[in-house]
């Protein structure tokens, strides 16, 4: 069955048609050929799809399509504004955070929702924020010190 | 060697692509577009460990509309392999491991393709199996290769003819009976390492395409795009100027994306899609059984030391589970054997290790390369002994270990090496004198700490090669073979680019690999990148940095002695002249009389080791086994709790002898990354397999270590001790760093709770069965 649906992805307003079995992912990946969220796993265990619906980070290989109707998604592709990094992809690329960078993208948009939820994260928080997003190359080191990195950047952006 | 002064070499740039892969910019396979005529793969499997294929039936999977190939091994029946070509695409009238490809579709939609897949009938006819290596040895497992024999295979493999064994590498080295006569102590024990996967994020992905003039390509997500090129043009009997590979950025390998695994399978159905290219995406689940594993061991140890210390004899049977097909283990098994009493000098040494056939998924390339499996044994071993004796376990290492001078154990002189330094270093900075104070009641904390060595594993002539292109403005082009899977081949090959040109690393470009365009390279693999294609990369600078000097100098009429580039301007030292490479490097340089000088500068280099010699099949003995060893150390403090026998590990050192950092910060990360791996691997990580059943393919149910697991603190040592042969004394770093660790989280634990862990992976179970065990 197919469904015709309304949605915004980074800003932008789309009308598609979605199959009733499609999930977000492959809306997003084969639909409007937004590659940037990535697929490791398709059973919602290694978060290299997160995106944010209506702000809130998920899983989009466990989100339907339809789910999407009438909401607002952030992809990796949505994160800079205009060309200028946003903090956090910043201080990833500065303190070595992604090396294959498979799960960057979905590392990016988990970190983005925490630090929007708590803008001033403890190691630990960081640590449980990041819990399910797999990340086979780095040891999590240099992404959660990117984490606490941006928090810093954006709380100076914030009082300056 | 003569110290060089260096801007760029040394320095820690951010990775040159670090921004594509932060914005979603970064394409990998599964990304590339191929518009509406995209056929999706899929591969129908083993439901076996080990049987005939009685009866395939097609039919009905043909027979439904939107299905476009139906292949199956009748169709392509060539074998291939790295080492040992024993290994078939799609298997042809027996099946060895569940998971083995007997048959591949190719159809409209994803959908249809398993459906396809689920219509092919198979009967199978069991065959009793082989599901542990040691029994696989013996006389009474039945044979999985009756044609062992016929298969192609490298000079350097010592098949075992009417066995299981597809290598048995063989030390055989001083007088063993004096060794154990010398002995004060002896001790033998056993030790086991599970089947692990690698896990990148990225799953296997290729996409192969077939066009009129019958030219493929393939599209791969590879560590070998060459030695793609190759095993599959020779087992398809093509030239391989008709294929061509391209790698576009790649989400992690971790050995799992060397040589072929199921690339070959997506080649054979696009030669059927009449022109249409043919997707083919393992799942998460084929990850852990359809690719390849990481092999079992199970590794005997016996040792001989001196009430001081010294070890006097060893003697190691390393049984390799290698799984259904041993064309790249059998390799694993060899360096196994060269390497086989650790980074210890050993004057008497009986060695045996064994490529052992089982009806077990492929056991391939994984990080360390037999080296953390066989450290597990060896590492743990050194600690128990030294209990024995009442020694201190690093002293121990550090009077064994192996230095400048001495015979490695297939009878090679050690070459220059900081592996003393690293094990002193890991050790003063765990704060190994000092008790460790747990953080609260019902915690216990210990110290453990292992040392490491590993050469690249590979042929002894694997070559490299790359050219330099300049742009009109100044800028230029590095074409390199090797392939970037996330450890920073790509700025490693910029930063030698531009300290060997002169120029700003910014003005560097390096492209990603595609087979018609890029200059050779064997694979990226044995953490020989850094090291050997740095030095094609450094050569092929040195040659256009040749061209422009000598242009210049002609044209001002000085020697070009006296002429350099710095940051991109060529200049003089004995005039002060000036000029930038802004169009000289293409257009040439008009001289006095105007009459021209020059041309578009090409530099081209190369690099292959020359000087490996073969080893004696009955001693393992020869002048140089390997090019060269990277050494180091691990220490860890663990906290382990109780109740539970949970493990925590609170810190975790790392020192490594890189011969040079070219990156320091991305000699860093590739440690933290490795030591984590590793850390997982000893905590976590097994594949279970029941009678050739993989029980856990999943992230659910295998878990790799998160965010929360990693080590509380960790601290990374880079130790220089120049290679002579590597760029500006560089050599690799990236398999090592996972080689210590799960010993020597071990050997905290026993330290922590005197619990002894023979079998990886240290669960908590283990450690409170353990525990519960020593208070009864
Ligand atoms: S692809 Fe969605 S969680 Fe792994
Ligand atoms: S950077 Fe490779 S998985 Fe995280």
């Amino acid at each position: 069955m197919k469904h015709d649906i309304t949605l915004t992805v980074n800003g932008e307003p789309y009308h598609i048609t979605v199959q009733s079995h499609h999930t977000l992912l492959h809306v997003l990946r084969d639909q409007l050929v937004l590659t940037g969220t990535k697929n490791g796993c398709s059973e919602g265990e290694c978060g290299a799809c997160t995106v944010l619906l209506d702000g809130e980070p998920v899983n989009s290989c466990l989100v339907l399509g339809v789910e999407a109707n009438g909401r607002a998604i952030t992809t990796v592709e949505g994160l800079a504004d205009n060309g200028r990094l946003a903090p956090i992809q910043q201080t990833l690329v500065e303190l070595g955070g992604t090396q294959c960078g498979f799960c960057t993208p979905g590392v990016l948009l988990s970190a983005h929702a925490l630090l929007q939820r708590n803008p001033n994260p403890t190691e630990y928080e960081i640590r449980a924020g990041l819990v399910g997003n797999l990340c086979r190359c780095t040891g999590y080191v240099r992404i959660v010190d990117a984490v606490r990195e941006a928090a810093r950047l954006q709380q100076a952006s914030a009082t300056s | 060697m003569t110290i060089q002064k260096t801007t760029i070499v040394g320095q820690s740039f951010p990775r040159v692509e670090s921004n594509a892969k932060v914005t979603g910019a970064a394409q990998y396979v599964d990304d590339m577009q191929f518009g509406a005529n995209l056929l999706y793969g899929k591969l129908k499997r083993s439901t076996v460990a080990h049987g005939w294929i009685k009866r395939i039936d097609t039919s009905k999977a043909k027979a439904l509309p939107g299905v476009r190939v139906v292949v199956t091994g009748q169709d392509y029946p060539g074998l291939t392999g790295l080492y040992l070509s024993d290994r078939p695409t799609f298997a042809v009238d027996r099946v060895r491991f569940i998971g083995e490809p007997v048959a591949g579709v190719a159809a409209d939609t994803p959908e249809l393709a398993e459906q396809a897949c689920e219509l092919i009938e198979i009967e199978y006819e069991d065959l009793p199996g082989v599901f542990d290596p040691e029994f696989g040895a013996s006389a009474e497992a039945p044979l999985l290769h009756p044609d062992l024999m016929d298969y192609a295979c490298a000079p350097f493999i010592f098949r075992q003819p009417g066995t299981n064994i597809s290598n048995h590498f063989k030390v055989r080295k001083g007088d063993m009976d004096a060794g154990w006569a010398e002995a004060d102590q002896i001790f033998e024990h056993t030790y086991y390492v599970p089947h692990v996967q690698h896990v990148p994020l990225e799953t296997h992905a290729a996409v192969a395409q077939v066009d009129g003039n019958g030219k493929i390509t393939l599209w791969s997500a590879s560590q070998s795009p060459f030695a793609q090129r190759n095993l599959i043009a020779k087992s398809l009997g093509i030239s391989h100027s008709r294929l061509r590979v391209i790698t576009p950025y790649i989400g992690g390998g971790f050995g799992a994306k060397a040589g072929v695994s199921m690339e070959g399978a997506c080649v054979i159905m696009a030669l059927q899609a009449k022109g249409r290219p043919v997707k083919l995406v393992m799942s998460r689940a084929e990850e852990f059984y359809t690719t390849f594993v990481r092999q079992g061991l199970t590794a005997k140890i016996k040792m001989g030391m001196t009430a001081d210390g010294r070890i006097t004899a060893m003697q190691n049977t390393y049984y390799w589970d290698a799984g259904a097909y041993t064309e790249y283990g059998v390799n694993i098994t060899r360096a196994a054997g060269y390497s086989s009493t650790g980074p210890y000098f050993v004057p008497n040494v009986h060695a045996d290790s064994l490529c052992v056939y089982t009806n077990h998924p492929i056991g391939g390339a994984m990080r360390g390369f037999g080296m953390p499996e066989i450290h597990w044994a060896i590492e743990q071993h050194i600690d128990r002994m030294a209990e024995r004796m009442g020694l201190d376990p690093v002293q121990v290492r550090l009077l064994n270990c192996l230095k400048e001078g001495q015979e490695t154990v297939t009878g090679m002189i050690m070459h220059p090496t900081g592996l003393s330094q690293c094990i002193s270093k890991a050790a003063e900075a765990i704060g190994w004198d000092k008790p460790s104070k747990p953080s609260g009641p019902g915690k216990r904390r210990g110290k453990g700490i292992a040392a490491m060595w590993k050469a690249p594993a590979m042929p002894p002539n694997p070559g490299s090669s790359s050219t330099i292109r300049f742009n009109e403005d100044g800028t230029c082009l590095v074409n390199i073979g090797g392939v970037d899977m996330g450890q920073g081949a790509l700025t490693i090959a910029a930063q030698l680019a531009a300290e060997g040109l002169g120029v700003p690393i910014s003005d560097v470009r390096v492209n990603t690999v595609d087979t018609d365009y890029s200059p050779y390279e064997w694979q990226t693999v044995a953490s020989r990148l850094t090291w050997s294609m740095g030095n094609a990369i450094l050569r092929a600078a040195g040659e256009a940095k040749q061209q422009i000097i000598e242009m210049v100098a002609e044209v001002w009429g000085e020697n070009p002695q006296d002429l350099d580039i710095i940051e991109g301007n060529v200049v003089s030292y004995a005039t002060e002249e000036s000029v930038p490479l802004k169009n000289i490097v293409v257009y040439g340089m008009q001289k006095p009389d105007g009459t021209w000088a020059g041309g578009p500068v090409v530099g081209k280099g190369r690099f292959m080791p020359t000087y490996v010699t073969p080893l004696d099949a009955e001693t393992g003995q020869g002048p140089r086994a390997v090019v060269h060893f990277t050494t180091g150390a691990q220490a860890v403090e663990v906290e382990i709790d109780e109740e539970t026998g949970e493990v925590q590990v609170i810190n975790l050192v790392s020192a490594y002898d890189v011969g040079k950092a070219i990156n320091p910060d991305m000699v860093r990360t590739q440690m933290e990354g490795g030591a984590v791996q590793g850390m997982s691997t000893a905590l976590l990580e097994s594949i279970i397999l029941r009678n050739g059943k993989p029980m856990n393919p999943s992230f659910t149910d295998y878990r790799i270590a998160t965010a929360i697991d990693a080590p509380v603190s960790m601290e990374n040592i880079i130790v220089e001790v120049p290679q002579d042969d590597g760029p500006y004394g560089a050599r690799g770093i990236g398999e090592h760093a996972m080689v210590p660790t799960a010993p020597a989280i071990a050997n905290a634990v026993r330290a922590a709770v005197g619990v002894a862990i023979d079998s990886m992976p240290i669960t908590s179970e283990k450690v409170w069965a353990g525990m519960r065990n020593d208070k009864q």
